[in-house]
């Protein structure tokens, strides 16, 4: 398979950006001028994590894709001694990462990082349900941390405390320094979101591998099902939405609940009524922290939580009023998802033929159901509420920055590195300090301008999946499991140079995400804030979709997105509801059309167009 | 005084024990019958038929005689023996009292399906022991959409010879098999009009899975399907799920059909607009898959069956098995532990980094 030198496809610069390499952090470009490296980038395997970047980054939100690059790696290599696999390289062109595993070559070094790591992930293995608890008390202070950071405005005349109580330090200084702090929770943040995940990962991969051993066909979502109907709070902002649509049906507001899309008309009408007071005290219990999950993946600073863009519960709220009102069940099956899953166990178990084999199946099926929680909850700590109070502090600081001129919007920051963030402050601070103008002031407005320009370009350029050299063999768990990395998808990759028209594309082929067969109308939502669109019995084609999505899937027929595997959120809750997803189609969004007539067969993973 | 053994014997009566009476293949239309299986209906010539055939019409001395003389090392004049036996066999009349026998019982096959002159499949049901593989006599002499009594009973006939091809009777001279042991039975079963048919493994016979059931299918009988003349339709159901997690639909050129005008089966073309028309819907894939499912359970190993889909009966009652056996391939092969040494968890996460994944 011959995928392009990666060196030549950065070569073509897109006239007009000339020069972005600035915006991102200089160790994620491909080089030339250092003939080690070069050679090193020729002979390695990249691919594009159109996984979690759909787009191309902006250059504060590299924050994150730094972070992952040093957490995955370091537990992989330095902590917990991966055998065959060091971390995962990153670089960048124009704007969208490529990652590539980094294997041990030397088979005596893969030997002798044998018995640590037996030692050392054997004891996250064994004692996996203390260390979890461990983790929980750690994250949770973090996040309290961060909600407590103070972004200080800088007042024309400090006020008085500071010398009676003789603080000893300025407003100027707590910027600067509380900037810092807020990016090293970001970063410490992510430093406990891999402290489980890869082992986490590793448990359910081999499990999957080893199903795959005894069963050839098997699908994987029959795998994932094995370990279905575990309780995760992931579930719970869901939850709180049926809770309070129960509530407004009891204490009878849900006229005022639904009258309005608009939240604020919806508050003002319930401020009015004595019970109504009462549902607004229930939905603030709900709203901590449950409404901080974010309305997209978290990974970017325009995935606002629930607690932003109060419209979108709302309309789930709404949804759900609904249903309780014609007398539909809303509580999630999980009796019945337990007794199918306990079902399917019980069957494949009893097809296994050796003593030896059940064992192992019991054993690898009882540690996949161990990490389980983690590697679904840890989503809801981390990208979800940590995330959505982080990108509201970082916004307190873009309105720093713009009160002094350097930028003019407040969303222009997103445009800038955390380092150069850090310059600016600088300048802002040191300029308020000696009462003159910041040097910014005049240098960043006009960047950030052609640098907006730049990010519309990248936006239109075409990524290609893989560039580089194709490996033998694979090894890091996350490449196999997060990004499917297989023979049938190498194959993809190299034959998706001949894109066709998608006006005459009547197949997508995406994976088999949950089983049925449904016809039905398509309705695109590229954001959670268009499911409202959504008629009964509709098709849903996303992105991608996350819990703040889950009240769409009481409507829908069946779903469909670019993004994702079988342990994919859509996956998971149309499993839940007995009905077919086809996921990580990689582009439905762009092919399909809201009314075009579909087939989707969630066994085989077919999306049929009818044209 | 033990009562002699019948000369017909209906299918329900059979069991897997009755190999040796009814050879294999009606054992185990008794045997799906009377475990609850939709299987056509019909009866057996048994092999004490063909032995009271063989003796009372003095066709064992002819035989005999014949291969008196004949050096089993030379191929020609097995060949020749063999064509001289089998005409004569299939000129010889049954006697008048075996006749009766099989005409009743037809006709009573007729009543129980409202269908005078009822069209039959006829079958040689070979018991294993005496032939070199249930193929070579058991699966070839198979004659379909035979109808009125007359016919039935020349095409048993032919079934009979057909333990006398130079094949089978060099088989029994080398394995040192006297021809007075060796015995048939014949199959004259209820003709399924076929609108679609096939063949159904209840493990892939690719790779060994035991989760799933592979279906090929056809329109038409299925021997355009058993004979490998066309590519058929190809779905993998889900054993444990029963959903479709494959399917492959190909252009299917041919298929086998009655003539309406001389009532006999032919290949015919299938017309070009349903060629790649899928040859089974879904709830009937869905269906067959549970009835394979049943049928392994019964028999306690994967299978290998042939069925169809009635096009006179409505849907739910229209999907008969044909024929049921274990399948041989996969059983046959010893299959190695694919456990981690050691067999904890972390063992085999560990033995899988090393070996981690092949992607080119």
């Amino acid at each position: 398979m011959k995928f392009p030198v990666p060196h030549d496809v950065k070569a073509k610069t897109i006239p007009g950006t000339e020069g972005w390499e600035r915006m991102y952090p200089y160790q994620y470009q491909f080089v030339t001028d250092d003939p080690v490296r070069n050679q090193y980038e020729k002979e390695t395997f990249w691919f594009y994590d159109g996984l979690h970047y759909p787009e191309p980054l902006y250059p504060f939100d590299t924050i994150w894709d730094e972070a992952w690059f040093l957490a995955l790696s370091q537990y992989n290599n330095r902590i917990f001694m991966v055998p065959p696999v060091r971390g995962v390289d990153h670089r960048m062109i124009n704007g969208y990462v490529y990652i590539s595993p980094v294997p041990v070559k030397n088979p005596e070094e893969i030997g002798s990082r044998v018995p640590h790591f037996m030692e050392r992930a054997g004891h996250y293995y064994k004692n996996w349900d203390a260390l979890e608890a461990k983790w929980k008390v750690k994250m949770e202070a973090t996040i309290r941390e961060l909600e407590a950071l103070q972004i200080p405005r800088l007042a024309d005349m400090e006020d008085l405390s500071v010398v009676t109580d003789a603080v000893g330090e300025s407003k100027g200084y707590h910027l600067l320094k509380n900037y810092d702090d807020l990016i090293n929770l970001g970063i410490k943040c992510w430093q406990y979101h891999f402290e489980f995940l890869n082992l986490g990962y590793a448990a359910y991969v081999f499990f999957l591998d080893f199903a795959q051993k005894l069963f050839p066909s098997i699908p994987a979502q029959r795998v994932t099902q094995m370990i279905s109907g575990i309780d995760v709070i992931m579930y719970q902002p869901d939850e709180e939405l049926k809770k309070l649509a129960k509530r407004a049906v009891e204490l009878g507001v849900d006229q005022a609940v639904t009258f309005s899309k608009e939240w604020t008309d919806v508050e003002a009408a319930l401020k009015k009524l004595p019970k109504g007071i009462e549902w607004l005290t229930s939905l603030n219990l709900s709203r901590e922290p449950w409404f901080q999950v974010s309305t997209g993946t978290g990974w970017f600073h325009h995935d606002r939580s629930w607690n932003d863009q109060m419209n979108v519960p709302l309309s789930g709220i709404q949804t759900y009023i609904e249903k309780v009102k014609q007398g539909v069940n809303i509580e999630r099956p999980t009796a019945k998802v337990r007794a199918e899953r306990d079902r399917i166990t019980a069957e494949y178990r009893g097809l296994i033929e050796k003593d030896e084999d059940r064992k192992q199946f019991d054993e690898l099926l009882g540690c996949a159901k161990t990490v389980f929680p983690y590697v679904e909850n840890h989503l809801f700590y981390v990208e979800h509420w940590f995330h959505s109070v982080f990108w509201n502090k970082m916004r307190e600081v873009a309105a720093i920055m713009q009160e002094h001129g350097v930028i003019k919007d407040v969303d222009d920051v997103w445009l800038l590195r955390r380092d150069e963030i850090k310059q600016a402050l600088w300048d802002i601070v040191t300029a308020w300090a000696t009462g003159v103008t910041p040097r910014g002031t005049q240098t960043w407005p006009k960047e950030i301008e052609w640098r907006k320009g730049v990010m519309q370009k990248f936006k239109e350029w075409n990524a290609p999946p893989a560039i580089g050299t194709a490996p033998e063999v694979i090894q890091e768990p996350f490449t196999i499991v997060l990004w499917g990395v297989t023979n049938k998808s190498l194959a993809d990759w190299a034959s998706v140079q001949e894109v066709k028209d998608p006006e005459t594309i009547t197949e997508l082929k995406g994976f088999a995400g949950s089983p049925g067969i449904i016809e039905g109308k398509a309705r695109v939502c590229r954001t959670v804030s268009e499911v409202g669109q959504l008629q009964q019995g509709e098709i849903l084609v996303a992105p991608t979709t996350s819990p703040s999505w889950a009240p769409a899937f009481a409507k829908i027929g069946a779903c469909i997105t670019d993004v994702g595997g079988v342990m994919s959120h859509a996956a998971i809750v149309c499993r839940e509801y007995g009905m077919p997803a086809v996921v990580g189609t990689g582009h439905a969004t762009k092919i399909i059309r809201t009314g075009m007539k579909l087939r989707v067969d969630g066994s085989t993973g077919a999306v049929t167009i009818a044209r | 005084m033990e009562a002699a053994p019948p000369v017909v014997c209906w299918f329900e009566d059979c069991r897997k024990e009755s190999v040796p009476l009814v050879g294999g293949k009606c054992s185990s239309l008794g045997e799906l019958i009377n475990a609850g299986v939709r299987v056509p209906p019909g009866f057996a010539l048994t092999t004490e038929g063909y032995r009271r055939f063989m003796t009372g019409t003095g066709m064992d001395h002819a035989v005999r005689a014949v291969l008196a003389g004949v050096d089993t090392q030379d191929l020609d004049a097995l060949e020749r023996a063999s064509a001289q036996i089998r005409a004569a066999i299939e000129a010889q009349p049954f006697s008048v009292e075996m006749e009766d026998l099989v005409a009743e019982c037809y006709r009573k096959l007729a009543v129980r399906c409202c269908m005078p002159a009822l069209p039959v499949a006829v079958r040689s049901s070979a018991t294993a022991e005496d032939l070199p593989g249930a193929s070579f006599a058991g699966q070839q002499d198979t004659y379909l959409w035979i109808r009125g009594v007359d016919d039935v009973l020349s095409h048993m006939r032919r079934c009979i010879s057909s333990l006398y091809t130079g094949r089978a009777i060099a088989y029994r001279a080398h394995r040192g098999f006297g021809d007075a042991e060796v015995a048939i039975s014949v199959g004259v079963q209820k003709m399924a009009n076929s609108f679609t048919a096939g063949v159904m493994f209840t493990i892939h016979p690719a790779n060994g899975d035991r989760s799933v059931i592979v279906i090929d299918s056809n329109f038409g009988f299925g021997e355009s399907v058993v004979a490998g003349e066309v590519t058929p339709d190809h779905f993998v159901v889900n054993k444990i799920t029963l959903d479709i997690i494959d399917r492959r639909i190909s252009q299917k050129e041919l298929c086998y059909t009655v003539d309406p005008v001389t009532q006999k089966s032919r290949a015919m073309e299938v017309p070009f607009e349903r060629q790649r028309v899928q040859s089974l819907i879904d709830d009937e894939i869905t269906e067959l898959a549970w009835m394979g499912k049943q049928i392994e359970k019964h028999y306690g190993c994967p299978m290998d069956i042939e069925w169809a889909v009635d096009k006179d009966l409505p849907a739910g009652g229209n999907i008969f098995i044909l024929q049921a056996r274990p399948e041989t391939v996969w059983s046959a092969k010893s299959q190695s532990a694919v456990a981690a040494a050691g067999g904890s968890a972390m063992d085999y996460i560990l033995s899988g980094m090393l070996a981690g994944k092949k992607v080119s």
